[in-house]
Formats: structure tokens, sequence, C-alpha cells
């Protein structure tokens, strides 16, 4: 008990990766209770410090609003209220927790609970807010450990730094994306993930009661985890509620356990009451929903996400200028395509047929399907499960309506579970997250976040790389000479978006253009790793069946 | 993982916070009509660049000497002429004379904060690494753990990134010293000496160990043979530095001396504001200010600390190793802190720094200190709106610190290196030492901790007004005596065996 004990405690522990490894073998559990202990604080403690800055983001603004309607308005008002432009826009349980939050929040400074006080920003608000992300982080360390638990280490290694639990302690807590837009920028992702997180490591425990009542918390607390929700669905009602399977893996249906899917359905039935529940009873139910899926918004946010409605656009855009130079197209013509205007608008492609809403559904549940069908026709057990869940995130991020940069982490960190566990899944880890990572640089645009996001990128980019490559050293380097050279690219657009292309008199008249090399470089980083997933899920079916073969 | 991306990813975790910190407010900012240290330096930048050499030191219509006049050696003038000369290709309004005066601005603090962290980059921080590469000894991830301590102690940070100085360049040349010292270098050394001596007189509180260790070693080379050729080496390689340094003001004697006269104020008086010396504590019992003339409080102090810089400097003259140096170092400077004439709060920084040299060697007593020089300058830090980085950024290097270190569980009397004490106090040889000084550690820390929460959160006794602040300088006087003391007892000691050194690691 006391080496398992220490080892796992020890996995948690970020700050400890300098720790001489003889530490680890001389230790007595208490002793690592505190280590634990501080380790976990120095990360919110770390990211505190990182979250002094004074950044004036849209974000930042947008939860105020949110504790002032919550604390201030009744509940029948909460969806309804629209004094500032930033309405309460999260499924209930979140509006909950943002008013439990608000009576700390009182405590700090009660101007800021005032719904008419538009941009209030006194340092106590500040700090009051900062601090609340990093409490409510602590529930991802939390995950993380839980995380960490669930990791196979193939022969456990002497050295702390070597071991794939504690790797991806590293790579999950100190994740770029996520310190910089919880701790810079502002969002409470660090917490919803923890959710995310804790879920996933509760199917990896087979406890799949728990990881289904966390999920539906977790929708509860912000939908955009629907994007993961096939995964889920699929692989509760294919591994959970059928208990045997025949030889050849496929779906015993006399093996169908009523009993568990009632489980389940009471467990996400009363989630959903427990949250929606009081809007039905006030008849609200319809204007919740609109203000929880605002179709009005365009087919890409104001900057695009490196999906492959950025190419898609590109494209357009391309095609439209070619065939204004080859004068087979009239300028007066074309419809006024403004994608990139700053603000959330519908937009029209010139050339290429136009999106609708109902185009980028199909096209993600197309997909997202071979990955559901590979599941439910050849289950893989949890892991399975976890691939499913990280091809249905970037699924939904390439092909989602109005999709926002910060949604790829909904692939990166899962994956990261995935990348300390296998060789391939880690080169892909590589590409995606630093392509990912990359594309969330435009969230921090002034002056003074400009050395933290690249300092921290590179941390976190150096960490990954090395500590990966070092995990699985002894076979050759994990990414294709080509995906060196696209990553190496990286850095080249991002001297010249972020430092050269300011300095050109262009800034002025087309300053949207680093956005759109940004977007366009990434996506083609994004794609390429969501095919290469599918190529990895395939091959596995590949092997499945020849293996099969072999035995009949 | 490699040895070279574990220190590249300290390098950049230490600069990421630095960088942190610096996004604060800075001292003075928005408080006319004096502001602050903020304003200090842009003012140097305004006046070096728009006045010629000569015009620098004096005072004349165009510099007002009462308006943060220069008082620093020429380095730091010409260090300011160059930021100035950036600062006017990005925008002339930063140091355009007299109009530019009190000129504040988030792209100016932006430009600001960036000479500092480009300072540091290019002196304090190589000269750290290779410091802890080169000098201290264990495994390579010892050496990485070492190196991150020490660029991450806060003290340094919050007064560079938050109140805003330049005591990285100081400091870092002094390190550069030490370190081509260590490696046998004694003119580089010497050099980098001059160098630092010329950007801040404080750096004189290393001096006399940089001195004596030189001449220690000379004369054990035998001073008719080597030992003189090295003396005369280092001795050239000085006064060469020093005139390089001083070339525009040697061609009037008048000149010279009014920069000897700016940078030695002696009529600013014993002690200024709150700081944790002898002097300041000692006047919450005698007002010595009132009791003593002028002239021999400065007799007084001068006497003191040659009095207390004495048994460390003349034990490293007779043996002038690497480690009787570095210990030199922290007593001398922390002998010149607690006694000398004018002493700031900053100044706790210069015994920081050869303390941070000893984190790998003592490490509890070195963390202890470092808490305490950081916890000793809280007042000034509440006052420039710092108090959230203090926290974070102390809570930070305690935790982290203690932890990489083991430091409390490496704490045997004979880690803590205390057999010094033990015949010191051989009337009583039941005593634990060893944990008593961890018990005392403890309850220092929690001390500090509820100092720092009352002076935040209560109001002083209306009678006193600068209640908490005494209590403060006190309180750290009381430890830095006590390091003081310490750190004497292990020079006069028996050096570290190689076999305890090899069970520290």
């Amino acid at each position: 008990m006391g080496a398992g004990n220490q080892a796992e405690l020890n996995r948690n522990s970020v700050f400890c990766c300098f720790s001489a490894d003889t530490h680890t073998h001389t230790h007595t559990p208490h002793k690592l209770r505190f280590n634990r202990f501080s380790a976990s604080l120095s990360v919110s403690v770390g990211s505190l410090c990182l979250s002094l800055s004074d950044s004036h983001s849209t974000d930042f603004e947008v939860h105020r609003n949110w504790l002032a309607i919550t604390h201030s308005l009744p509940l029948s008002r909460w969806y309804y209220e629209n004094s500032s432009e930033w309405t309460l826009d999260y499924p209930p349980l979140f509006a909950w927790f943002e008013f439990g939050l608000s009576h700390v929040a009182r405590r700090f400074d009660p101007d800021m609970l005032d719904v008419q006080r538009l941009q209030h920003r006194s340092p106590p608000t500040v700090l009051f807010q900062r601090l609340s992300v990093v409490c409510s982080d602590l529930l991802l360390v939390f995950a993380t450990r839980e995380c960490c638990r669930c990791v196979r280490e193939q022969k456990p290694s002497r050295d702390l730094l070597k071991r794939p639990s504690f790797i991806l302690a590293v790579l999950l807590l100190w994740n770029f994306g996520l310190l910089v837009v919880d701790h810079v920028h502002f969002q409470y992702n660090g917490f919803l993930f923890g959710v995310l997180l804790l879920s996933v490591a509760k199917h990896l425990q087979s406890r799949h009661l728990q990881g289904a009542l966390l999920f539906a918390v977790l929708l509860n607390l912000k939908h955009i985890y629907l994007y993961v929700a096939p995964a889920y669905g699929i692989y509760l009602l294919r591994s959970f509620c059928f208990t045997q399977d025949n030889t050849d893996s496929s779906v015993r249906w006399s093996s169908f356990s009523p009993a568990r899917l009632a489980a389940l359905g009471v467990i996400v039935t009363s989630v959903c009451v427990v949250s929606f529940g009081p809007f039905v009873l006030l008849g609200q139910l319809p204007q919740v929903l609109s203000r929880l899926f605002p179709f009005k918004r365009g087919l890409c946010h104001a900057y695009w996400a490196p999906n492959a409605w950025a190419l898609y656009n590109v494209l357009d855009k391309t095609l439209v200028t070619l065939g204004v130079r080859l004068k087979l197209l009239q300028e007066a013509e074309l419809p006024k395509a403004s994608m990139t205007g700053g603000l959330v608008q519908e937009s029209q492609h010139a050339l290429l047929p136009s999106i609708s809403p109902s185009v980028t559904l199909v096209c993600t549940l197309l997909s997202v399907l071979p990955a559901a069908l590979s599941i439910w026709l050849r289950p893989r057990g949890a892991r399975g499960f976890l691939r499913c869940l990280v091809l249905c995130a970037l699924g939904s991020f390439l092909f989602g309506w109005h999709v926002h940069e910060k949604a790829v982490l909904m692939a990166v960190l899962p994956l990261s579970i995935l990348a300390v566990e296998s060789r391939e899944d880690a080169g892909i880890f590589l590409v995606l997250a630093t392509t990912g990572h990359y594309s969330l640089f435009p969230l921090l645009f002034t002056p003074a976040e400009l050395p933290i996001k690249i300092l921290l990128m590179l941390m976190f980019t150096l960490y990954s790389f090395t500590a990966l490559t070092s995990l699985f050293s002894g076979h050759g380097s994990l990414l294709h000479p080509l995906e060196v050279v696209y990553l190496l690219g990286l850095v080249v657009v991002a001297i010249a978006c972020e430092i050269v292309y300011p300095l050109t008199p262009w800034q002025q008249t087309l300053p949207f253009l680093p956005l759109l090399a940004t977007s366009v470089y990434c996506a083609l980083g994004v794609c390429y790793s969501f095919v290469r997933l599918y190529v990895i899920l395939l091959r596995q079916e590949q092997r499945g069946v020849t293996k099969k073969k072999k035995i009949f | 993982m490699e040895t070279w991306s574990l220190v590249s990813i300290c390098v950049l975790l230490c600069v990421t916070v630095r960088w942190g910190v610096s996004l604060n407010s800075y001292s003075g900012a928005g408080k006319p009509p004096m502001f602050g240290d903020y304003e200090a330096q842009r003012h140097w930048q305004e006046v070096t660049y728009n006045l010629p050499v000569q015009e620098w030191y004096f005072n004349t219509t165009d510099n007002d000497l009462n308006y943060w006049g220069l008082d620093y050696p020429p380095l730091t003038a010409y260090h300011s002429l160059l930021c100035a000369h950036i600062a006017k290709l990005i925008n002339p309004e930063w140091v355009e004379l007299h109009k530019s005066r009190g000129y504040e601005s988030s792209a100016h603090k932006l430009f600001m904060r960036a000479t500092v962290l480009v300072a540091d980059l290019l002196i304090y921080i190589p000269a750290a690494v290779l410091y802890c590469f080169y000098l201290s000894d264990g495994s390579s991830k010892k050496k990485v753990c070492t190196l991150l301590c020490f660029l991450l102690y806060p003290g340094l940070i919050l007064i560079d990134y938050g109140h805003f100085q330049y005591n990285g360049v100081s400091l870092g040349l002094a390190l550069w010293g030490v370190l081509a010292l260590g490696l046998g270098w004694d003119a580089l050394g010497s050099m980098a000496f001059s160098l630092a001596l010329n950007y801040k007189q404080m750096e004189l509180y290393h001096a006399l160990p940089f001195f004596c260790y030189l001449l220690g070693k000379s004369v054990k080379q035998g001073l008719m043979g080597r030992g003189l050729f090295l003396l005369v080496k280092i001795a050239v390689t000085v006064v060469v530095t020093f005139a390089l340094c001083w070339l525009p003001f040697l061609s009037d004697p008048s000149q010279a001396l009014q920069v000897v006269r700016r940078i030695f104020p002696v009529a600013r008086g014993l002690f200024e504001d709150k700081v944790a010396n002898t002097w300041c504590s000692l006047n919450v019992l005698i007002k010595i200010r009132s009791v003593l003339s002028a002239d021999s409080q400065l007799y007084l102090s001068f006497a003191c600390t040659l009095l207390a810089v004495l048994p460390s400097s003349i034990r490293l003259l007779t043996k002038p190793t690497f480690w009787q140096f570095k210990l030199a170092l922290v007593n001398s400077s922390l002998a010149f802190f607690l006694f000398s004439y004018q002493v700031h709060e900053k100044s706790i920084l210069l015994a920081s720094l050869p303390v941070c040299l000893l984190l790998n060697d003592l490490p509890l007593m070195a963390i202890w200190f470092l808490q305490a020089s950081t916890f000793s300058m809280m007042p000034l830090f509440l006052k420039d709106g710092l108090l959230v980085p203090y926290v974070v950024t102390s809570l930070a290097f305690l935790l982290l610190s203690t932890y990489l270190f083991s430091a409390l569980e490496h704490s045997s009397e004979d880690e803590l290196r205390l057999g010094g004490y033990r015949k010191l106090f051989f009337c009583l040889p039941s005593l634990d030492l060893a944990c008593i000084v961890r018990w005392k550690f403890y309850i220092s820390i929690v001390a500090m901790a509820a100092l720092t929460f009352t002076t935040v959160a209560m109001a002083p006794p209306p009678r006193l007004p600068d209640f908490f602040p005494v209590l403060v300088s006190v309180f750290a006087f009381l430890h830095f005596l006590g390091t003081l003391i310490y750190f004497n007892i292990v020079q006069f000691s028996s050096p570290p065996s190689r076999k305890s050194q090899k069970k520290n690691n």
C-alpha cells in the first residue's frame, strides 16, 4: 500500500518535477501528502501570479455581468435580462454556480453585483474573479490525480520525470491553453474540464454511473460539451447497457439490461430536472434554449477558429480574387462578404454555396459517425471510448457552427491521456496541441501580454516535446520530418504575424490578415491530426479483424 | 529528459514570473509631485540624454538635483543614456527635457519593464545559470533545483519588476565576479566586480571579501613570485576598469569630486524610513539621532561595521578558499547592512545574493533568510500596491524551495553545521539543536504570515501610525542578526567534508 500510495501521490505533484529521484523512495506517505498539497498549491499560486495581468478581456465583463444577474435578479429574469450585450447564455447549472460565487463576491465588492454597472472593474473585483478561477481549478487538480491513477505504466521507471503519470499531470495542469484562456484571458474552463476529466477517469475505472452523472452535470454547466455527447451515448449504451458480447465482439442483443438503461435515464433526467426544471415551470424553456443556441450568429466566430470552414472561407476568397483578376467575375455583382469584420454576424460566401446551420450539423454528424460506429461494432473498452471522444470533439470543432477557437482544448486535454500511453498518439498530440495552442494566440493581443503567451507556449511545447520523446525513447522520432517542417513553419508564422506584420503599413489597411493566416495555417494541422486519429482507429479495426481471422 | 530542456524550462518559468510581476503597479505610480523610483530612472534618461556629461551631476538650471538628481556612479548614467536613446527612437516625448517630467503611460511602462528584463536576460540570468552549473555540486537535477530557487528569489523580482530598479545589473555583475573567481579567472572577476561597483556604490558591501580573497590568494602563492604578478595584474585591471568608467569625469578634478559627493550623501543621516538594521531597531529604545551628533553617528557606525566585518575578513585572508569566500560575502554584506550609515531597506538584496549562492549547501538557513529578507521589504511592497505578487511569489518560493531541497528533512545538526554552537553552549549538552532550529523556522514563518495579515487588515493604533512597519523591521532585524551570527560561526567551524557533502546529494 505504502509504495503504491506514494507513487500515486507523487503523480500529482507538478513542481516536484525537479526533485531528485531518490526522494521518492524515502518519503513516508505523510510527507507526500504535504508534497501533494504543496504541489497543487504551487500550481494555483503560479497561475495566480500569471493572472495578475490587468487585461481587459470581454469574458471578464461577461462573467461579472452574470454574477450581477444571478445575484440581483429573480430567477424568472435570468434569461431575459439584456442590459448588457453579454447576456446569460450558459445552461442553468452554471448560472447557479455564478449565483453561489456571487455570495462570496459580495464580501469583496458589492458594486460588482449591480446589473447596471457595466464595465465595473475595481481592484477587489479583479482579485475576486481571478481567485474564483484559481479556487475552482482545484477540481481540475483532483481530476488530474484521478486520471493519473488510471494510466498504464509499461515499466515503472524510477525516475519521476520519466513516469507517464507524472508527465500526464504536467500536461494537464500546465496546459498552455487552459492557463491562457482561464488565467490570462478569463473563463472557468479549468473547472469544467475538471468535471470532464473526472468523468473520463470514472469510465476508465469502470464506474460508469458516476461517469454518466458527472457528464450530465457537465452538460448542464456548459452545453458546448454536447460535442462529445455522441461518444458518451454510444459507449454507455453499448458497453454498459449490454453486459455481454458475442465471441466476435459484436453485440449480443439478449444481454441487454433494462435496469442499467433505467439507471442511466434516471440520472440524466434528474440532473436535467434540477437544472431546467424551474425554467420549465416558469414556461421559459423556449427563451432559455434560444439563448443557449444562438443560430443568429455566423458560421465562424469573429476570429476564425482553425477548422474546415476557415479553409472553406479562404477557398471562397481565393476563387473570388482569382475570378476578378482573370475578368471572369464582375466585382459589382458579388455580395459584400466581410467575414472578418470583428462583430459576430451572418455572412455569405461569394462563389461557393453558403453554409447553413443544418449543413454544418450534417457534416459534423458524418464526421463523427465512423468513430461512433467503430465503438458500437467493436468496443475496445474505455480507451476506445476515449479515442472516440477525442474524435467527436475534433469533428465538431472542425465542422461545427460558430465554433470558438478555445474549443480545441476539448480534444487536446483528453488526448493527453492517450498520448502518454502510446507512441502514435503522442505524435498526434504534439501536432494537435502545438497548432491548437498556437491558434489561441490572437486571444491575447495587447503588447504586455505578448511575452506571457510566448513564454508559456515555449514552456509547454518544450516540455511536451522533450518529455514525450524521452518517454518513448529508443524507437526513433515521434514525428515525421514533414510534420517537423510544418511545426517549424508555425514559428515563421508567429514571427511574421506577431512581430513583423504590426510594423508594416498593411497593419492599418488589412488588420485581419495575420488572424486569417494564423487560422488557416493552424487549420491544416488540426485537420491533419483528425485524419491521423481516424487512420489509427481504422488500423486498429483492421488489426482486430485480421486477429479474428487467425483465430478461426 | 535532458538537462538542457529542464534548464530552459526553468529559465522560461522564471522569466514568466518576472513578466507576470511586472504587469503590476510600480513605485510612485500616479503620485505627483515626486512620484517614485520609476520616475527617478526615467528622469535620469531625460537628463543624460539632453545634457552634456559635465552637467549630469551638477545642479544647473536644466538639472534640478533635488528632483531625483543622479546619485549613482557613472555606469548607471551610461545605462540610462543607452535606454534614453532607445526611448527617443520609440517616442521622443518620453525623454523630452523638462516636459517629460512625471510622464506615465502604459506604453512607457511596457518599455521600462522591457529594459529591466533585457538587462536581466543579458547579465543576471546567464550568470546564475553558469554559477549553478559550474560551482554548485550535486547531480544535474540538483543543480536545476538550485537554479530554479535561485532565480525565483522573490525579493529581487519584486524590487526590480514591481517597485522598479535595476538591481539585477549590479548584482548580476557581482555574480559574474564571483563566478569568475570561482573558476579561477581572477582578473576577469575583478573586472566584473569593478563594473558592479561602478554601477551601484552599494556593491561596496561585497568589496571587502573580494579584496581579502584575492589578496589572500596572492599571498598564498608567494608575494615575491607568482603572487606578486597576480596582485599587479588584478590591480591594473581594476584601475583600468575604473579609469574607463570615469573617463569623462577625469578631465577636471572638481567633476570627479562632485560625482563622489553625489554618490556618498553623508548628510542624509544615519538611516531613513524604517529599515531592519541595528540603528533603526535601536531607535525604538534610544533615540540615537538626537542623542549623538552627526559626526559621532558616522564614526560609531563606521566602527561598528568594521568590528562586525573584521572576523570574517581575517578568516578569509588566512584561508582564501571559495567556500570561505562565499561565507565572507554573506557576513560582510550583512554586517554592512546592519551597522553601516544610510542604509535602505532594499540593500538587503546585497546580502541575499550571496545567501542564494549558499542555497545548495545550507538550504534551510538560506531559505529562512531569503524569506525574512523579502518579508523585511513588505511595507515597501504595500506602499507600491504589490501585495498580491508579494504573497504569491513568497508562498511559491517557500513551498518550492523547501520541497525541492527537502530542506526540512535534511536538517540534522550535522547538515546545519551547528557544531560551532555545540562548542559555545557546552553547558547544555542535552538539547536537540536541529529540532530547535526547525521549530524556530516554523514559528518565524507563521509570525511573518501573521504580521503580513495584520498589517494589511488592521489599522495601526492611533498614537503609533508606524507601529506595524517598526514591528516588521525589528522582527526582520532579529532574523538578520541571527543569520550574521550563524554564518560567522559556520565560517569559523571546519569546512564541509567531502563525505557529508556526498550524503547531502
